[in-house]
Parts: structure tokens; sequence; C-alpha cells
């Protein structure tokens, strides 16, 4: 840490002075606008996502069994969707906004078609249709984040930026909740305020957030394959490799809720609150970590990360029942989201070039994203085979292995210079 | 655009957006309002007591509009349209049998509801309750009320996703012992021990032995008919394609749901009578896909709710595939015959 500090301070004042003066002058208004974008965009998103099962259950009487499976193939869905948003995004140099503001809308224009839509073939397309917004929106959002911030302070306004989204997310339910409340089967109510919500996001992106950045349009146009070439850059290449290594060891968080309870016998009304407890570290933790990783280098931190996966996966292996043992396991995967998901994004921005920012952002996540879902469904085989323990083993020591890996692979071009 | 346009468009945004949802919420909460007065033609509600243990009844949620909506109600069982005597008590599901019953009740706390199961005694009195992790969906009392069963659909299982399973709990109603998975029983399916994570339970109804029960298991995407057995604490599979058994008051017969082969994805079901000795399959003359856990009112006829005007309306199908479907009552949901 007291090297990254001396290189960042280049005057004789003291680094913590120095670094506390750079935060004022460097977040970027566009990041906070970004940020609001996408709390606001939670709140729409997460009432919905809150309320789904209470109205397909309670207010449709559908009996939504295997409507879990739909889910996970609109998630992979989703990662494809992003590289297709990311290279749009690129083409011509400044269209993030604008293809970011068509996967806002497009998520937004969903919400009141919930209300239309009765059986279970007309809502799975409309979450499908919200899911595509939500691919195309991510990379050309992320890349905006990167290019409005200096790569000194990128790290830290990925942390603002998911502190701000998962804030979001944690008061979407309590919203919704509040509209049932003061409502009878008020489903209706929470998707109409769901979908001005969503237009507020819509607008506040349209208005705030700079579209062109003034540059002039590439020689090139950026071409999917100019994308893919990107893989060859050995930076990019190492970071993407890791990434996706890690991914097939980190076990979905569903599953962590599950083992969770099982050692704990978790009482099933509190079960549905241990993803708050996730979300509300990651909201804590997810800027001081930012701003770590811009100091003293972020694949330190990404790592770290997931060093802090690796005790989770151990307390939940260990015998050990304390009173504790809840607190600290969401603590520490809350702490494993804010160390990596962002950072992630901050890394890997750093051997993109600006013409290809995007599409490089959604190559990494998609990819991330991909090992993750294959990581989900070997887990659950090796839980059916073997039972919930042999599998975390199994998980926990590919994630060592994978970690010690990406140890050596230490990308250069991540380290603040 | 300067700041000060910006700015501006997006307050008069704000503003009208505002009074969108706030509209809309407003004319959700009107609705309340509505619900409490009695609707004309609607069946006539009156206050009265309601006790298990009186012969020939039937008991079963009110669902029409009203001041007594959503109360346990109760009416001669041979005039299912009469005037109905309202209990007070307010139950989401409902099954009673041998003078225990067990009420499903949404409690409706400051951020979001729970809920919880009461059992009662035949004089509607809670005597334990226990808390359900999810929207219940079926609840059943064994015919010697010693043993309840319930239902709920649980989410949450996975982080802000619109995944759901289901957990079943079965109670001795004698000493408050609760099982609150049936996914600790041991499984068998055709023959051999059977492990996987994804099992789902739902639908309990008990044989009369105190010992027996059938259930829907559902796994790898296919549901099974199982009998369960209390004090060995297993499961076997019967038959496949079986979802909410309702065992015959003789238990010989189980009248289920089952998927049937090219109907629409969210209406997929069609009431079926499974003869447990022969094994052989009898579609009732029901042709709408019913989704509910059917009652026996009689050895020779099944009763289940279908969609209605006011929530549900209570329907009976020869048992024996003969005849036709009627309706017997409006309003009504989670029907109980006191013999």
């Amino acid at each position: 840490m007291y090297v990254a500090d001396s290189r960042a301070s280049t005057s004789a004042q003291g680094a913590v002075r120095s670094s506390a003066g750079r935060r004022r002058a460097a977040l970027a208004p566009t990041v906070l606008a970004l940020g609001t974008v996408s709390l606001v965009t939670d709140v729409s998103s997460e009432m919905v996502t809150a309320v789904l099962p209470l109205y397909l259950v309670t207010g449709l009487g559908l009996s939504p069994l295997g409507f879990g499976l739909l889910d996970g193939i609109y998630n992979g869905f989703s990662a494809l969707v992003r590289l297709v948003g990311g290279h749009f995004a690129d083409r011509g140099g400044g269209r993030h906004k604008w293809v970011a503001g068509l996967g806002y809308g497009i998520s937004a224009v969903c919400k009141p078609l919930l209300l239309a839509a009765h059986a279970l073939t007309p809502i799975g397309l409309v979450l499908a249709a919200d899911r595509t917004g939500k691919g195309l929106r991510t990379a050309p959002r992320d890349a905006l984040i990167s290019l409005a911030s200096t790569p000194e302070t990128r790290g830290r306004a990925f942390g603002v930026h998911r502190a701000m989204d998962t804030a979001g997310a944690l008061l979407g339910p309590l919203v919704a909740f509040l509209i049932l409340r003061a409502t009878v089967d008020g489903y209706d109510a929470v998707f109409t305020v769901s979908f001005c919500v969503a237009v507020l996001g819509v607008l506040v992106l349209v208005l705030f957030v700079p579209g062109g950045r003034g540059r002039a349009v590439p020689a090139e146009r950026p071409t999917v394959r100019a994308a893919l070439a990107l893989l060859r850059g050995r930076d990019l290449r190492r970071i993407t490799v890791c990434a996706l290594l890690l991914g097939l060891a980190t076990v979905s968080d569903s599953f962590v809720y599950l083992l969770l309870q099982r050692r704990l016998g978790v009482p099933d009304r509190w079960f549905a609150l241990l993803p708050l407890g996730t979300a509300a570290a990651f909201l804590l933790l997810a800027v001081p970590l930012g701003r770590l990783a811009d100091r003293v280098g972020r694949w330190a931190v990404f790592l770290a990360g997931h060093g802090a996966l690796l005790v989770v996966y151990a307390l939940l292996l260990t015998s050990w029942h304390g009173t504790g043992l809840p607190y600290l396991v969401l603590a520490l995967h809350g702490c494993f989201y804010a160390a990596t998901d962002g950072v992630l994004m901050a890394a890997a921005s750093d051997s993109v070039p600006e013409g290809l920012r995007s599409s490089g952002l959604a190559v990494v996540q998609t990819g991330q994203a991909l090992t993750r879902f294959a990581c989900s469904l070997l887990f659950g085989a090796a839980w059916t085979l073997w039972g919930d323990r042999a599998a975390l083993a199994g998980a926990a020591v590919a994630l060592a292995a994978c970690a010690a890996f990406s140890l050596t692979l230490r990308p250069k071009g991540t380290v603040p210079a | 655009m300067t700041v000060r346009t910006r700015v501006l468009i997006l307050v008069s945004a704000v503003a009208v957006l505002a009074a969108v949802g706030l509209a809309s919420v407003l004319h959700a909460s009107a609705r309340a309002d509505r619900r409490n007065h009695t609707q004309a033609g609607g069946p006539g509600v009156t206050p009265g007591t309601v006790t298990l243990r009186r012969p020939g009844r039937l008991v079963f949620r009110n669902m029409a509009w009203g001041p007594h909506r959503d109360e346990l109600t109760s009416v001669p069982a041979s005039a299912p349209d009469a005037a109905r005597t309202a209990s007070g008590l307010k139950c989401l599901r409902f099954h009673a049998a041998s003078g225990t019953g067990v009420c499903l009740q949404a409690v409706h706390g400051p951020v979001s509801d729970t809920y919880r199961a009461l059992v009662l005694d035949a004089r509607l009195r809670t005597v334990d309750r226990y808390d359900v992790p999810g929207i219940p969906s079926r609840a059943r009392v064994s015919p010697t009320g010693h043993f309840a069963a319930w239902t709920a659909f649980v989410g949450g299982d996975s982080y802000a996703g619109t995944d759901f399973s289901t957990r079943a709990a079965i109670v001795d109603t004698r000493s408050g012992e609760l099982i609150p998975s049936l996914e600790a029983f041991r499984i068998v399916r055709d023959g051999r021990p059977y492990r996987a994570a994804d099992v789902n339970f739902w639908g309990v109804t008990f044989a009369a032995d105190d010992r027996t029960f059938y259930a829907t298991l559902a796994t790898k995407g296919r549901t099974y008919l199982v009998r369960g057995d209390l004090r060995r604490r297993t499961v076997t599979t019967l038959h496949a394609n079986v979802e909410c058994p309702s065992l015959s008051p003789d238990g010989t017969r189980v009248a289920y749901k089952k998927r049937a082969a090219g109907l629409p994805k969210d209406a997929p079901w069609r009431l079926y009578v499974l003869d447990l000795r022969t094994m052989r399959e009898t579609p009732l003359a029901e042709p709408r896909s019913v989704d509910d856990q059917a009652v026996w009112k009689d050895a020779r006829t099944v009763v289940y709710a279908l969609p209605g005007d006011y929530g549900a309306d209570l329907h009976e199908v020869p048992a024996d595939g003969s005849g036709r479907a009627r309706r017997i009552s409006s309003a009504a949901v989670s029907p109980a015959y006191l013999p």
C-alpha cells in the first residue's frame, strides 16, 4: 500500500490528504448520473421481481413450478445479448448512451405489459424482453463509467455506481410491499408505479448523461472481429482467462444461502432475508473497496475478493455453529461482490482501447456469466451425486487452484502506473 | 439544452409520473372499500357460530364481497348455496376432519406478509401455531384429526430471481411435533433409494391409519404419486404424472390433477381418479383445467374449486368418469365436508 500511495501522490503532500482531495475533483458527474439511473431502475425492476411470485400464485392462480428453469435460460440469453449491446455501442464511436437508453427503455415498457399478460407464456415473453433490455444496457453503461473516469479513480467510480445500484435493489422490494400494504391486491399499482419509476430512470439517462464524447469517429469502424481480436492483447486475455476460471469456481448465490440454511437450520421465514445481508454488505463495501483497488491495484483486490469467497466456503465446511456464522458468511459474501464486481470492470477497462471499451467489457462479463452458469450446473450435479459437503469441498479446491493460477498470471496493466 | 431546461423537464416529468403512480395506488386502495360492501345477488352471509363437530355441514372460505370476506363459513352440505354462517376467522386455505381444523393465514406485517398455520379445535380456537415459509397452497387434516399437513410456495431460493420451490410440512396435532419438510424423508423411486437436490413435495393427503399418506413428489421436471410412511419416514413412488392427490374415504382411490398432453402451458391439468389396486386411471367429466386439490364429498363425488367471478367457485363431478360437472357454490374455496 505504501508503494501505491507514494506513486499516487506526486506532490509532497501526505498520501491520505492527497487522495481525499482528489476524490471530490475526480468523480465525474456522468458516474453519479449513471449511478442515479441504475438506482432508480433497480427500484423499478426489483419492485416487480419481489412481487412476481406473489402475483403469479395469488393474483393469477398459476402454479409456477419450473419457472426457475426459465430464469436460468433467460440469464444465459441476457449474457449473450450483452455482447450485441457492447458491439453496437462501440460502432460509431459514441453510441453508448443510446444503446443503453434503448435497453432501459425496453425494460420500462415491459412493466405495463405485465399487466396485460395473464398466462404463463406471455408473462415468460415479457420477462424475456425485460432481460433483453438488461443485457443490452449493461456493457455500454459500464463503458460510459470507465470512459468518464480517469484510470486512477476507476475503481472508486465503479464502486460508487455499484453501491447506488445495490441501494436501488434494496429499496425496490420495500416500495413494492408498502404499495401492497396500502391497497387490496394492488399488483396493478405496483406495476404502474414500477413503470413510472423506470421512465424516470430513462429520463435521467437522456437528460443528464452526456451522449457523444465529442470524439472523432475512429477511422475504422469497430467490427466484431476487432472486438474478438482484443483477446489477442496479453492483458485483456489474461484478465478474461482469470475471470472465466474463477467464475467456474464461483458457486451461485442460491447455493450459498441453501448451504447456510442447512447448516444453521435458519427458520424458513428468515430465508428470504439472506440475500439482503449480502446486498447490504455489498452496498457498504463497494466504495471503500473500489478506492482500495485504485490504490493497491485492482488485481490484488479482485483476488482478495475471491479469497473472501474461499473463506465463505471454508466456514460453511467447518463444524463451527456460532451465532455469528450467518453474519460473517453474508458479510464476506457481500465483500466478495464489492471486491470483484465493479473492480473487474475497472481492471478490464485498463486494457481495452476507448473505441472498443463497450465490446471489451461485454466479452469479459459474458464469459464470466457463462462460466458461472456452468458452475451452477456442475455444482448442482455434484450435490446430487455426492452430497452438499463434498460438492462444496470440490468448489473450494477449484477456487483455491484457480486463484493461485490467477496470482501467477497477474496482468501488468491492472496496477496503477 | 441548458442545465436549467433539463432540470425543468425532469421536475415536470417527476410531477406527472408521481401523479400517475399515486393515482394507481389510490385506485387500487379504493377497491378495499368496494370489497367491504355486500354485492347484490351474492350469497347471504350472517355472523354466527361455526363448529367442526356438526355432521352434515360444509365449511369453506367465503370469498363473497362484504364484511365477512375470507372468513370461514358453514352451510348444510346438502344445500351448499344456502345462506352462510360466518365464523369471524380468516383463512387463505382450510381443511378439517374429526373436530380438528387447519387454517393457513397471512399475517400482515409492516413491510411484508408472513404466513402461519393454525391448528384449530372443534370450536375454531387456536391450539397451536406454526410459521409457514411462503404463500400457502394446500392444507389437509387426516381423517382421525391426529395429523395436519400444509404446502407453501417458497421463494428466495435464488438471489433476486423468480425461482420457486414448495415445502410440505406435517404436524402431529396431539404432540405438536412438526416435520417442517418432507424433503427429510427417505425416497424410494422405482424400488431404489433416490437422492436429488431438486426434490419438491406438495399436496399431502392422509389415510385413516395415522401412518400412511400420499403426496406429489417432483424431480427432474416430472411428478410422481408417492405413498409415505410416517413411522419409517419414507416415501415410495407409485405412479407418474400425478399432482395434488386426494384419497377417497375408503382409501382405495386417489383423485388428482394430471398434466394432459397438448394443453396450453398455463392450463395443463385434467382431473383423474386412480384405482390404487389396479392402477387404472379414469378421466373425470370436467373439461376444464383444474388447479386444486380436490376433496371427496362422499365415495362417489369429488369437489374442487375453479376460478370464478369472486376468485373461486366450487364445482362437483362424479368420481367414476360418468355424468357431468356442475357448479354447487359461488365465491367459495377450500371446502371441508364434516361427516
